[in-house]
């Protein structure tokens, strides 16, 4: 099996503000986002040679259309991706093989969703799936694995609270983030529950937003306008596991396989050992705050079943010794679907070239973005670094 | 000659004291309560627990027929009863009917499935009868109501043989609903009983006492239904019982269970006979049937049948007038659209309505629903179809406030279960505290309408937990 490692380069990156965009449509989101990417790449829309769009729901749009038509980017390949909350990343993904392979020289990843345009609590679930077997809410999904860590480590609503009290102190610097407000524990523990055991400040924010990255070989990108300070690809990994896991006889609901398939690709894919040390700082999927726990897990940051002492020890902060969403995370900076994995790119190459938005992450040498979708049943990984 | 061979009931969880309803309207009140079916409840999934109830250690292969009957079918169109088979995992060669239109049903039914056993057509047949009927909001009728499940399984072996049975026709304007109403409607209730149950009643119990040589002395049990307590005694008083004679009609624990109700009072009368007694059954609604039962034998426990009884002790007293407006759908509310498809419904239905999962035949691992590859071992299409039980443990679950995208004020329980014997489930738990859900309670896994997508209703599994069921 061959290798993305050194073989995809960002040269340019654009995100728009998350939150609720009552006044903006998916072409306002996604023209904002692909514009400041090619502004910050140098570029103009000609210059791109193929394009892939993540995003999930059917309002959001259909087809690699949801992406040309904004940009106005006729005759060329664009494709559509969705791979539930991970298909922003996996946009990424194969953009970033398009370049590597050598077919095109100069491609841009978008992820975009406009979920306010459906309004309501919670995501639309009532499209998926069957008659009478299997639903449950998002947050629903997750909540599954929260009682049962509950049960086995006796892990508290404190220790989930602990999460959502970090990423909300980091999103208060970040510009673009959906909230920009701290919260306290008393705050958190008397939110309403949405899906026991997890309250409001428990799960992520319903947002609009789009992001862009555009992506080029380690060569081109040295006499691109980034050429001192471009990121390239260092791992690239995609999971799946069971979508059904609540009929899975060997399910522990301790963490998830998907996470822990495509962190050990991507560690193998990049040469890393061990991650708790080379990995610098991470963005991770904490569309709850039991996941970021279990995240931390799985990626290997601690060890199984200390995932709420890592984090109540301080190790996560943003002037930790392993910061985890210094960005405030889908928890705060907001979760538009398939905009998000996008956005995780975007905060790792602002975070490795030293001009993060908000909370700057010390010397970091490789950044981790982990997207993770479905009941957890989608996962990708990606490492990313300064070329060697 | 036809014998019964068990017998079951089903009581919904929930009861309203009728002050309640009283209150509710500032109208005077009845005394007692009644049983109010839970809101994903109806008289088919009514039908299925006491069906399960009847068929407590029977083997459903061995099955010949399933009559259901009702005056609250959930179709006007569309046999309810090859439903409660298929949920009831009977075999899929044999009869199925619906006997509808008149509270008389369930004799109705009773009385073909006997004539079926004395005939050689079948060696057994379950007869299910169940009713959720609606009495117009601030009338009589909705303190005088219940809902409430029964069932007999008629068979050529038995501990009690049905030796006689007749009928008499008796046409009357009441009570009735068309086919466009939603609430029962009546006669004027004096003359309704004077020229309408009394007679039929009354004549059909005669003829039946005549015809057979027996007396009212003769009889240990007079089963005789009847929607109040007065007309219930003077009929009795005109066949000649005694009060002590007379069979509880339910009406202070239940209400009037409408086709129901002479089931689940035979199954109250069988809960407690002895070997030699005889029992004389008398049902109405548009004329009336007799029937004259002998125990001639002891009618052993089943294990694990609920009966009457034990469904009557096991209740929870609904907390006001409201809760049980809610369950009936009497206030007009928005229902969250739910995507449904009757052709997804009609495939999987050995998973959902049969309740059968698979067992690989490589590595032995139960799996729900039925896959194409193994998800323990890999191995394609090496699967053998098992029942799976009705009962298990919680591993873990959460309480969900957000249902098709709409934020509810009571959760709904989803518990993932893994079940006795093997297979993990996952599904709503009802008739119960979310409060009360925690990892290892055991639940039963109990039958129900999930919803309405598609125009259809969409019946499924949930559980509740085992220590209130």
């Amino acid at each position: 099996m061959g290798s993305i490692k050194d073989k995809a380069a960002i040269i340019g990156v654009g995100c728009t503000k998350f939150g609720e965009r009552w006044e903006k449509d998916v072409e306002d989101l996604v023209v904002e986002a692909a514009y400041e990417a090619l502004e910050d790449a140098g570029l103009t829309p000609d210059d791109i040679d193929a394009a892939w769009v993540g995003f999930l729901y059917d309002f959001t749009g259909v087809s690699g259309n949801t992406f040309s038509e904004p940009m106005k980017l006729f005759g060329k390949p664009v494709s559509r991706v969705e791979n539930f909350c991970a298909s922003g990343m996996d946009a990424f993904r194969n953009a970033c093989y398009g370049v590597a392979s050598g077919v095109y020289d100069i491609v841009i990843a978008c992820g975009v969703e406009k979920l306010t345009d459906v309004g309501g609590a919670g995501l639309p679930m009532s499209q998926f799936g069957h008659p009478v077997i299997g639903g449950i809410s998002a947050p629903g999904m997750f909540a599954l694995a929260a009682t049962r860590c509950f049960h086995e480590y006796g892990w508290t609503k404190e220790d989930l609270g602990r999460v959502a009290i970090k990423n909300h102190k980091n999103g208060v610097l970040h510009p673009k983030a959906h909230f920009r407000k701290a919260v306290t524990m008393e705050e958190v523990l008397s939110a309403p529950i949405i899906a026991w055991p997890l309250g409001r400040f428990d799960c992520c924010a319903m947002s609009d937003g789009a992001a862009a990255i555009v992506i080029t070989r380690p060569e081109i990108a040295k006499q691109s306008k980034h050429k001192d300070d471009y990121i390239v690809v260092k791992a690239n990994a995609l999971a799946t596991a069971s979508a059904q896991p609540m009929y899975r006889n060997s399910f522990d609901y301790l963490g998830f396989p998907a996470t822990r398939a495509a962190a050990a690709l991507a560690y193998k894919e990049a040469g890393i050992e061990d991650p708790a040390k080379e990995i610098s700082f991470a963005e991770v999927h904490d569309c709850f705050t039991i996941t970021e726990i279990l995240n931390c897990q799985d990626l290997g940051f601690c060890e199984q079943g200390q995932g709420a002492n890592f984090v109540a020890e301080g190790h996560t902060e943003a002037d930790g010794d392993i910061p985890v969403n210094a960005s405030g995370g889908l928890k705060c900076f907001g979760h538009p679907i398939g905009a998000t994995g996008c956005r995780m790119i975007y905060e790792l190459t602002k975070q490795l070239q030293g001009r993060a938005d908000g909370a700057q992450v010390k010397e970091p040498r490789l950044g981790l973005a982990h997207n993770l979708g479905g009941p957890g049943s989608i996962c990708s990984v990606t490492i990313l670094g300064r070329p060697d | 000659m036809a014998k019964i061979a068990s017998f079951g009931a089903y009581v919904p969880l929930y009861r309203l004291g009728r002050q309640l309803i009283g209150d509710a309207w500032g109208i005077p009140a009845v005394p007692g309560e009644r049983a109010v079916a839970n809101a994903d409840e109806d008289s088919l999934t009514m039908a299925v627990a006491a069906g399960l109830d009847c068929l407590a250690g029977v083997d459903p292969s061995t099955i010949d027929g399933l009559f259901f009957a009702t005056t609250t079918a959930p179709y006007s169109e569309k046999q309810s009863a090859g439903v409660i088979a298929a949920a009831l995992d009977l075999r899929h060669d044999i009869n199925t009917a619906d006997f509808t239109g008149s509270l008389r049903a369930a004799t109705t039914a009773l009385r073909a499935a006997a004539d079926a056993i004395d005939s050689g057509n079948a060696r057994s047949i379950l007869v299910t009868a169940a009713d959720c009927r609606l009495g117009e909001p601030e009338s009589m009728w909705e303190q005088l109501l219940g809902d409430g499940a029964g069932a007999v399984l008629v068979s050529k072996e038995g501990p009690v043989a049905i030796q006689a049975a007749l009928s008499v026709a008796g046409e009357q304007v009441g009570p009735w609903r068309r086919a466009e109403d939603r609430y029962l409607r009546s006669f004027e209730a004096k003359a309704e009983t004077q020229y309408g149950y009394a007679v039929g009643v009354v004549e059909a119990g005669k003829a039946m006492m005549e015809k057979e040589g027996v007396t009212a002395n003769d009889i240990a049990k007079a089963v005789i239904t009847a929607a109040d307590p007065r007309s219930h005694a003077g009929v009795g008083r005109a066949l000649g019982f005694q009060p002590a004679q007379l069979q509880d009609t339910l009406f202070l624990s239940i209400g009037s269970p409408g086709a129901a109700l002479v089931l689940m009072m035979l199954a109250g009368a069988l809960e407690q006979a002895k070997a030699g007694e005889k029992l004389l059954v008398v049902n109405h609604g548009d004329g009336a049937d007799a029937l004259l039962l002998e125990v001639t034998g002891e009618i052993a426990p089943a294990p694990g049948r609920k009966g009457l009884f034990g469904h009557l002790f096991q209740k929870r007293d609904l907390p006001s007038y409201t809760s049980y407006a809610h369950f009936r759908r009497l206030m007009e509310r928005d229902e969250p659209v739910v995507a449904s498809s009757a052709v997804t419904y009609w495939r999987d239905a050995k998973d959902e309505l049969n309740f059968h999962g698979a067992r690989c035949l490589n590595c032995g691992v139960i799996q729900y629903p039925a896959p194409r590859v193994c998800g323990e071992c890999g191995v394609k299409d090496k699967f053998e179809e098992v029942k799976l039980t009705r009962k298990g443990n919680v591993f873990t679950y959460t309480l969900d406030h957000l249902v098709a995208g709409q934020y509810l004020n009571t959760p709904i329980p989803r518990l993932v279960i893994d079940l006795e014997g093997g297979g993990r489930v996952f599904l709503d738990m009802t008739d119960g505290d979310p409060q009360e859900v925690k990892v290892g309670l055991l639940v039963e896994v109990i039958f129900r309408c999930l919803h309405e997508g598609a125009h259809f209703h969409n019946y499924y599994w949930k559980c509740r937990p085992v220590s209130q069921a």
